[in-house]
Formats: structure tokens, sequence, C-alpha cells
């Protein structure tokens, strides 16, 4: 007891020792009481600050979905931006100045997990089906966008503004942002044809957009501009996007190659995907790449690789990782995007801002229905009037515009300021008018909307008899189209890359084999959280440890469809028809492990 | 028979092949010189080894149903009028096709027709079902030999227990239509030809 006694004071005198030491550094005279409790708010003002935001962002979410008839109604990113405003408002009444959307933060920190979540989870069939679409849209599109509207602003001459910043405003404000469309678009379920042509678009066209921001930018600088000049930005736009897809590549071939060695620690798994995404994100930044165009690569094709490598579990970390920072991302932005309206200097001119709008808008559709007219010579399946209006309708505008906007310098664009008021104001309008009155318009033109299919082994297993068959009708008439390529390239993977990339035995399993074990663990999974009947508890603890070793289900997948079989033979108690109609899961994040990760979920 | 005159394409012929099939003039002449190329015996028609030639067909899993689904019914030859009608079966939907008026009725490259040629790929045996083992077949040409049996045998249990509506353990024509309804097969069983 003593001894105890005496070991709790001399702990205490150890303690106060450098304490008062601390104390006495400031003071060596003063005999100040001892301070039990002080304050120290600048050691963790950063920190505070920014952990203060996201629970306010991620407390903002929460109490959206208690509201049912407003979030119906109102798409999320309007409400965010709102209380944006309020949150500015409170800030400048208070009588500090309120933070403005850092370019440097929005560019190196928000934008990257919304970007890599998307490229991560990119649908790939649709999207390479309608890759040459997407592509005239995203580079064609946003030219023609910028032209138009950077010319007509200067034939306009609201103030008095010389061709090329108009031209850069143009640019700026004329890229459709990935965000904004996100957010929008997720809520209205259309269908996955237009969902990946107008997302798809705004992903690519980040390409053009950075050429031209930087081109203009140049060149403005520069005062004059030769045709020299314009043939090296033709040129600086190859580099941009190609080496953009390059850098991706790369860092998306290292990181499946580790994810091959990963077997032994697969704890950390989930850390190399998103370490080597975002390095390839700030490599390419550092040579004025594209980055998006980085990251969407790197997301691309490491994906099928990396999951045939890491563990059941690391792959739903990764989901959840990049579904949580995604989202609280994409609520800041629009929090801020809020708050720096309230605090920007503002620059009114009612001339300029009107003129923006109606340009934006008229070169959108004009855009949109001329690309199309062409377009549709080359498309199997032809795009009608109805998509055509979703097209361009859905083409919002967002926080990189204002980004880039807000990175111009002042000595080279007085206007900046007019600009950020406009481009602001397209923001808002894009997003408030057009973002409310998508759904509606999308019910009133009975737009076909996204289908809600379950995995089905049916639909896989035709799929790839369907590609088989073309490739081959494709050699017969000697036209070597689309499906010839793509056969061409499976081949090829599964002879050489995966070889490379995978580790074990997983190389040599047939894609339809994979697809099929990834069906059964889901069922297993379901089963499991939802407590079926009894005389399935054996099925469960058989299956159990092998889920608790992350290993795919071979055996245990046997042994459901000895089940399975059994039931077929027995004709089917409607009691345990597993594997047919399973129970109800439960509402939350859990069944988002059940649904198609080829679509884009962010929130139920 | 067997002369040169017969072997060159008359206009009559196109014509007709015109209107069964709905291709282009210009997409028929050039499916014509295909043809003589692969018509190595130049009798003006092709023979399975014709079509094994291609090097394309020899390394794809399906190879050998693809050419047998252009021969009929127990025929060792396709002239060009029965290699045009299966390729048509590939044509791009167009949607003023649905107003013109051709002779077979339904054009061949509707959304049924392509589904029902699909089908008859898999069904050999031609009863309207594809049963277990015919199915069984098909999955082990496009998945290899490194695959057991038992979990080829699963995952085919697993697709007609998914497909399989009245109960009779084979997939018929309807529920293969069923099952692929979600799927774009206009776009998927499409071939562009060039003009």
């Amino acid at each position: 007891m003593r001894m105890r006694m005496m070991k709790m004071l001399l702990l205490l005198g150890l303690c106060c020792g450098p304490v008062c030491c601390g104390q006495n550094q400031s003071d060596p005279r003063d005999q100040r009481v001892f301070p039990v409790l002080s304050v120290n708010y600048d050691y963790v003002q950063m920190p505070f600050e920014v952990s203060l935001w996201i629970l306010l962002a991620s407390l903002l979410k929460l109490g959206f979905h208690l509201l049912p008839r407003l979030s119906a109604v109102v798409p999320e990113s309007c409400l965010l931006i709102v209380v944006g405003l309020l949150v500015g408002g409170l800030i400048r009444v208070m009588g500090k100045k309120p933070p403005v959307l850092d370019s440097q933060l929005f560019f190196l920190c928000l934008l990257p997990p919304i970007i890599l979540d998307a490229g991560y989870f990119l649908p790939l069939r649709p999207f390479t089906e309608n890759a040459g679409t997407i592509l005239s849209f995203a580079v064609l599109g946003t030219l023609w966008n910028t032209f138009f509207t950077g010319a007509l602003l200067y034939a306009c001459r609201p103030a008095a503004l010389e061709l090329l910043p108009c031209l850069l405003f143009g640019s700026i404000v004329s890229a459709v942002d990935p965000v904004a469309v996100l957010a929008v678009f997720e809520e209205i379920h259309i269908n996955e044809l237009l969902h990946i042509l107008v997302f798809g678009e705004s992903l690519l066209n980040d390409a053009v957009t950075v050429v031209l921001y930087h081109l203009f930018e140049e060149f403005a600088h520069a005062g004059e501009v030769t045709a020299g000049d314009v043939f090296l930005g033709v040129v600086c736009f190859f580099v941009v996007a190609l080496g953009g897809v390059l850098v991706g590549g790369v860092y998306g071939v290292l990181a499946a190659f580790t994810s091959r060695f990963t077997s032994h620690t697969r704890v950390i798994e989930p850390l190399f995907v998103f370490l080597y995404s975002y390095m390839a994100y700030l490599s390419a930044e550092v040579f004025h790449l594209s980055g998006i165009m980085a990251l969407i690569a790197c997301g691309v094709i490491m994906r099928p690789y990396v999951e045939a490598n890491i563990s059941h579990k690391s792959y739903t970390t990764i989901k959840y990782f990049l579904k949580m920072w995604s989202s609280v991302s994409e609520t800041l932005i629009f929090v801020f995007l809020g708050v720096s309206t309230v605090a920007g200097p503002h620059a009114w001119n009612w001339t300029f801002v009107t003129i923006t709008i109606v340009l934006c808008l008229l070169s959108r559709v004009l855009g949109v229905v001329g690309l199309t007219f062409i377009i549709n010579k080359y498309r199997m399946v032809k795009l009608s009037g109805k998509d055509q209006f979703i097209v361009a309708y859905g083409g919002l505008r967002g926080a990189i515009a204002f980004s880039l906007a807000f990175l111009l310098s002042s000595d080279d664009f007085p206007m900046k300021d007019m600009f950020l008021t406009a481009i602001i104001t397209v923001i808002f309008f894009t997003v408030f008018v057009q973002g409310m009155t998508i759904r509606p318009l999308v019910d009133l033109l009975a737009v076909k909307k996204r289908k809600e299919s379950k995995c089905s082994i049916n639909e896989e297993i035709h799929t790839q008899f369907l590609e088989h068959l073309l490739a081959g009708i494709e050699g017969v008439c000697g036209h070597y189209g689309h499906h010839h390529w793509r056969d061409k390239l499976n081949r090829f993977n599964k002879r050489y890359i995966k070889r490379c990339l995978i580790g074990g035995e997983r190389s040599q399993e047939p894609q339809l084999v994979s697809f099929y074990n990834k069906m059964e663990l889901k069922q297993a999974l379901m089963l499991l959280e939802s407590n079926s009947s009894a005389n399935l508890s054996t099925a469960v603890t058989a299956a159990a440890p092998r889920l608790e070793s992350g290993e795919r289900l071979r055996s245990g997948s046997f042994f459901f469809s000895e089940r399975s079989a059994g039931e077929v033979n027995a004709r089917r108690k409607p009691s345990v028809k597993f594997s047919l109609e399973p129970p109800k899961p439960p509402r939350g994040p859990e069944h988002l492990l059940e649904e198609d990760e080829e679509l884009m979920h962010r929130r139920h | 028979m067997g002369s040169r005159a017969s072997s060159l394409l008359r206009e009559e012929d196109i014509e007709e092949i015109k209107r069964e099939t709905g291709f282009s003039h210009s997409q028929i002449t050039r499916l014509y010189s295909r043809f003589h190329s692969l018509d190595k015996g130049e009798n003006g028609a092709l023979s399975r080894e014709d079509f094994q030639r291609i090097p394309e067909l020899a390394i794809n899993p399906l190879g050998d149903r693809i050419i047998n689904a252009f021969f009929p019914e127990g025929e060792d030859q396709v002239n060009f009028r029965g290699f045009m009608r299966t390729l048509a079966h590939f044509r791009p939907v167009e949607d003023n096709e649905k107003n013109k008026n051709l002779t077979s009725g339904e054009p061949l490259n509707s959304r049924a027709n392509k589904l029902l040629f699909a089908f008859r790929l898999y069904d050999l045996d031609r009863d309207d079902k594809i049963s277990r083992d015919e199915l069984l077949q098909v999955l082990r040409m496009m998945v290899g030999v490194n695959i057991s049996d038992e979990q080829l045998g699963s995952i085919a249990d697993r697709t007609i227990q998914e497909a399989d509506t009245n109960g009779d353990m084979c997939i018929s024509f309807s529920e293969f239509t069923k099952v692929l309804e979600k799927v774009d097969v206009e776009q998927k069983m499409s071939i562009r030809f060039l003009h």
C-alpha cells in the first residue's frame, strides 16, 4: 500500500516537473498558481476546423434523409449549396471572413476521391461500346462550346473584353462538370446509356479543358498568337490526354502487380489501391497532364487484376472507403461553393451574366444536336430526340469551373471578379434550375429509366456467347470491327497479362467462373445476414470458415449447388429457395454488397 | 453448273437478295466478293472446309457451331443466297424498317429472329429446348479445359434454375427471350456492314 502511494507520488512529481519547468520558462520570477485547466486552441486549430467542417457536412447528409419530402423534390446538391450560403452568411455576420474554396485544396484533396470512385466503378462495357460517341461529345463538343461562347461573347462586347479573355472564359465555363453530373444524375435513375454518355463526357473533357485553359492563359500572357502556337496547342492536347492515360496505366499495372504479393498482409491491401491511384493523379498533375484521365485509366486498368488478387474483405473495404470519401468530398465541395459565394469579391454585370447564361445554353443545345446528327450515321442504336434533350439538359457546370476561374491571376485578368461572379451564376443556374427540373422532365418525357437488375448468370453467359458469336461472324465477313478487336484484346489479356498480374491459380480462371463464384459468395453473405430457416444452419457453418479466411468459395459453392441440385430434384420446397428468391435484405449499407457493382450508387 | 457465268452475280439475284434480306446494293456486292474469295473451289458454293480456313473461326470457341449455322439441314454446301440469309440476322435494326413491306413478313434482323438464331446455336437437336447437356457443351467450349465437370455442372444447374419458369429443367425459347429482355440484343447482335 505504501509502495503504491510512493510510486504514485513519484509519477506525479515526474509529471509536474516538466510542466512546471515549462511554465517557469516563460515566467521565471512570478509564482503563479498551477493551472489545472488551460486552453491552447492554436495547437489543434487546423485539424479541429477540418474535422468540424467534415462533421458538419456528414450531419447535413443525415439531416436531409430524415426529411423525405424535401429530398424527393430538391436534389441534394442544391440543398448543400443553400446550407453553404447560410453558413457563409453566418460567418459574415459574426464578423469574420468566410473561407473561400481554395483551388489547391479542391484539386488535390476534394476532387480525386470522387474521380477515383467514378473511375474504379466505371461500367466498362457500356463505356467501351459508346466510346466513340463519348469522345466526340467530350472533345468536339467542348471545343465547339468554347469557341462559340468565346466568339459570341467577344462579338457582343459586354465589358470591352479582348478576344483572348473571352475565349479563356469560354473554355472555363463550357466544361461539363463530373461532380455536378454525378450528384444530380444519380438521383434520377435514367437508363444506362444516357448516364454513361453524359458522365463519360464530363470525365473525358478534362483533357480538353486543361489544354485550352493553359493555352489561352499562356497566350494572354504572351500577347501574340501565331499559327505555330495553335499547332502546338493541338499537339499539346494529344500529349495531355495520352500522357495522362499512360501515367494512369503505368500506376495501374504497378498496383495490379503489387497486389499479387499481398496474400500475407491482407490488411494493407486497400492502401495500395488508394496510394497508387493518388500518386497517378499527382504525377500527372506535375507535368500538367490530365490528372482526371490518369485516375480513370489507373482505376479501370487495375480493377480486374486487383479484384482477382485481394481478399473479399479488402474488396469491401475499398468499396466502402471510396464511397465514403467521395460522398464527403462531394458534400464539402457544394457547401464550400455556397460559402465562397458569400465570401468572394463580386463584380456584378447584368449584361455579361445574362449573355453568358444564354450562350451556355444555346451552345450546348446546338452542339449536342449537331454532333448527334453526325454521330447517328455511325451508331447502331441511334440517339433519339429525347436522348439528345437529356444529354443537352444534363450538361451541368460545377466546382471545377469555379476553381479554374479562381486560379486566374488578377494581374493578367483584371476582370477576374466579373468572371467569378458570372461563373457562380451559371453554376447556380445549372444546378438549381436544371438540376431541380430534370427529374419531372424525365418523368414527363417518359425517358427510359434504369432497370433494376440483379446479377444474372444467364445474362453473363449469353452475353459472352454473343460476343464470341459476333467475333466469329465478323471473321466470316472479313470485317475487322469492334468485336474482332475486343476478342483479340481478351485473348491477349488471358494469355500474357493475367499470368503476370494475377497470382496463384486465379490467373487461369475464366471470367465466367469468377463471376459465378462472386455470385455464390454474395448469396452466402446475404443468407448469413438475413438469418434464414434453420435447416440451412449446416450450410452456413460449413461455408463460414471459408468466408473467414477470405478465400474464394470453391468447394463452398459446390456445397450450395449440391443442395440446389437436391432441391431441384426434390421438387423445390418454397421455404428453401435461397438461390432464386433470397429474403429481402435489410435496408442499409449492407445491401450495397448485393447490388450490381457496375452501378454507381452512392447513398441509400 | 460450275461454269464461270453461273458464279457471277446477276442483277435479278441482287434484287431478290435485297428484298429478302434488306441489304443495300453495295453491301451485297461487297459481301459477294468476300464470298468469292472464300470459295476456293470456285463452284459458287462454300463447303465446311472453306469456313474452317478462316483464322478467326479456327480460334473461336464457338467456331464449329457458327459454321454449322450457315448450312441448312443436312446439306454440305451453302450458296450465296444462303450465306446472305444467315448474315442478314446481323444487320442493325433500323427504325424505318418497320414500315417497309418485306416478302418474308418479319424481317430477318428483328429482335425475335436474332434471338432465335442464337437459341438455335445452343439447341443442336432442334427440339426447341436447351437441355442441361446442350448447355454444358456450350459452357465447356467457352470455359476451356481447366474447370472441373462438377463446377461446370453447378453453373449449368444454376443457369437453368434461374431461367426455368415451367419446371421442365430445360430452357425454352420464350424463357430464353425473357432472360435476355434486359440485354440490348439489337446492339449486341449487330455488325456494322460498311455501305
